[in-house]
């Protein structure tokens, strides 16, 4: 792992240098804000009715009104954004033509994978950590923190999961557009690999529905911590860091 | 410090090196010289560690490049064809990232810095971003890069191009004040910088290196007549006959100069005594009367071309 601090810095460094992050960030916090605030405007909408008809108090509650939707948005949000931050990781040393300078320092593949990865992860986490907008609620009603912990956790997780995907399409080309499209596309269908399905009725338990990042989100983002779905997300992550490792590696014995 | 033994690299079907073997020694520079494509980059990419041959081994202080890689690099100060750089950081934070990655300590790091900005004249543009530097400067940061943690080997991708006359000066200097203690390989298609700088020469052509010596027995070998310029007030037709009639010449050649010519005689024979006596006992005036020197660009254009000539047979 020598030179994973190294590079995590100067991968850090030059994320937050390039203007790519900036109108990223502006983007999704824009889309994000907009989520947000629909939400909780139609919660207070319905808790308005709600006084007229008991009936209907008795199902309202922030986790399936606010929170859920909240969680669910931001992640579909950071599908779009995930590719955007996570193309140029490998792609542009490739085409500038640094990556023999990386290659040739004292610098181990694993280190240069696992510092560009947590660069990544770090920047993507600053970005979807979003707790203004629970501080908010904190000021009008009492929110459930517990559950808002597993939506973060889980988006912890799904950043990493989209991070790794990211930069496993960085190392496969030198064309960052390539990359980005290549991440996209696949994060898109394992996203919703079980919504695309015609015969989704009929295959509920087959194992695409285990292969669907969004199945595996929803608990997180309804505040249910399942070993199942962290475990998904830790092995997706490390199963493309480790092919993106063998990819780097085959420069060693492509011809 | 440096062996390497058949080495074989092949892109594709495409031969870049074939059956390449060398010894440098320490303290020693070398120059890599050949046209481009020749595969200087390659056996330098191969000794860096980038990438791996084909077949053979290169060792580097007696490791081998494949096996003990990490190690091997951290004895090489490596500067890359083209200098790649990255734009968006300045200069000191570049270094600083380059003296971490090769593992600097954190104490030593500012100093290790400064001192190198220092050697590579590019302090004064410590706080500017790499992007916004002449080629000149991002030349200049990449050999600073390479003399950071003090490599016992440096190993310089045509050191010297895109720089200006006054900036090749100093770098030649430079290299050459850094080879005292030292091992150094550099590679260049321009051969005067290679004869001034370096102690030995290895000439390398479609792969395969034609020809292994020091800048002056290179010339020396090579040189299979001697010719000697010759400058003389008189009738043409006379005195190339006279001169072609004396003992030793082999070819009396009329320059562009109205009055020139070039005197091909054997090797290891000096007729310039003997051309200016029977220039001034003849009656005619003597201008001037020099050696020509086979330069290092005529045997350089020699071993390619017989090279070529000799695969044409093939």
């Amino acid at each position: 792992m020598k030179g994973t601090c190294v590079v995590y810095r100067k991968e850090l460094y030059r994320l937050f240098a390039s203007p790519i992050f900036y109108v990223v960030a502006f983007i999704f916090l824009a889309l994000v804000g907009y989520f947000f605030y629909s939400s909780v405007a139609y919660y207070s909408l319905l808790s308005f009715q709600a006084g007229r008809t008991p009936f209907l108090s008795e199902q309202l509650n922030l986790t399936d009104m606010v929170l859920e939707p909240f969680f669910g948005s931001i992640s579909v949000v950071l599908l779009l954004m995930v590719p955007l931050i996570t193309m140029r990781l490998f792609a542009e040393e490739k085409k500038t033509g640094t990556v023999e300078l990386l290659f040739t320092y004292p610098i181990s593949d694993r280190g240069a994978v696992l510092g560009k990865f947590t660069a990544g992860v770090t920047v993507l986490t600053l970005l979807a950590a979003t707790l203004p907008a629970m501080f908010l609620l904190e000021a009008f009603t009492n929110p459930p923190w517990p559950t808002i912990m597993a939506g973060y956790l889980g988006l912890l997780l799904t950043c990493s999961a989209f991070v790794s995907l990211g930069l496993f399409a960085s190392s496969l080309t030198q064309n960052q557009i390539i990359a980005a499209a290549i991440a996209f596309g696949a994060l898109l269908l394992l996203w919703i690999i079980i919504a695309s399905n015609p015969f989704s009725r009929v295959t509920r338990g087959s194992f695409l529905k285990y292969l669907s990042l969004l199945t595996h989100f929803d608990s997180f983002a309804r505040g249910i911590l399942d070993s199942r779905d962290v475990f998904f997300y830790l092995l997706f992550t490390l199963f493309f860091l480790f092919t993106t490792l063998r990819i780097l590696e085959s420069r060693h014995w492509r011809g | 410090m440096i062996e390497v033994d058949n080495l074989t690299k092949l892109y594709g079907s495409l031969v870049a090196l074939r059956q390449v073997s060398f010894r440098v020694d320490q303290g020693e520079i070398v120059g890599f010289l050949g046209p481009n494509g020749a595969g200087k980059t390659t056996a330098l990419r191969i000794l860096t560690c980038f990438m791996p041959p084909t077949s053979g081994t290169a060792r580097v202080a007696g490791l081998d490049c494949q096996q003990h890689s990490l190690e091997v690099r951290g004895k090489i100060g490596y500067l890359p064809e083209n200098v790649p750089l990255y734009p968006d950081m300045t200069t000191r934070r570049f270094l600083a990232f380059a003296a971490a990655a090769k593992g600097v300590s954190r104490a030593r790091c500012g100093q290790e810095i400064e001192r190198v900005m220092e050697v590579c004249t590019v302090t004064s543009v410590a706080e500017r971003l790499i992007g916004h530097l002449s080629k000149g400067y991002r030349q200049r940061i990449g050999i600073a890069q390479a003399l950071l943690n003090d490599p016992a080997i440096l190993i310089l991708d045509e050191p010297t191009i895109g720089l200006d006359p006054t900036q090749i000066v100093e770098i030649r200097s430079l290299i050459k004040k850094l080879g005292a203690e030292r091992t150094i390989i550099l590679s260049s298609h321009i051969l005067p910088e290679v004869s001034q700088i370096c102690q030995r020469i290895l000439i390398i052509n479609n792969g395969q290196i034609v020809a292994t010596d020091t800048p002056a027995n290179l010339t020396a070998q090579l040189q299979r007549n001697l010719q000697v310029y010759l400058e003389v007030e008189g009738p043409r037709t006379e005195v190339m006959q006279k001169v072609e009639a004396m003992a030793g010449v082999l070819e009396v050649k009329p320059t562009n100069g109205e009055s020139s010519y070039l005197v091909e005689t054997s090797r290891g024979q000096d007729l310039r005594p003997e051309l200016a006596r029977t220039v001034v006992e003849s009656g005619w005036q003597l201008r001037e009367l020099k050696l020509q020197d086979l330069s290092l660009e005529d045997i350089f254009m020699q071993l390619v071309t017989d090279e070529e000539a000799g695969e044409e047979q093939e």
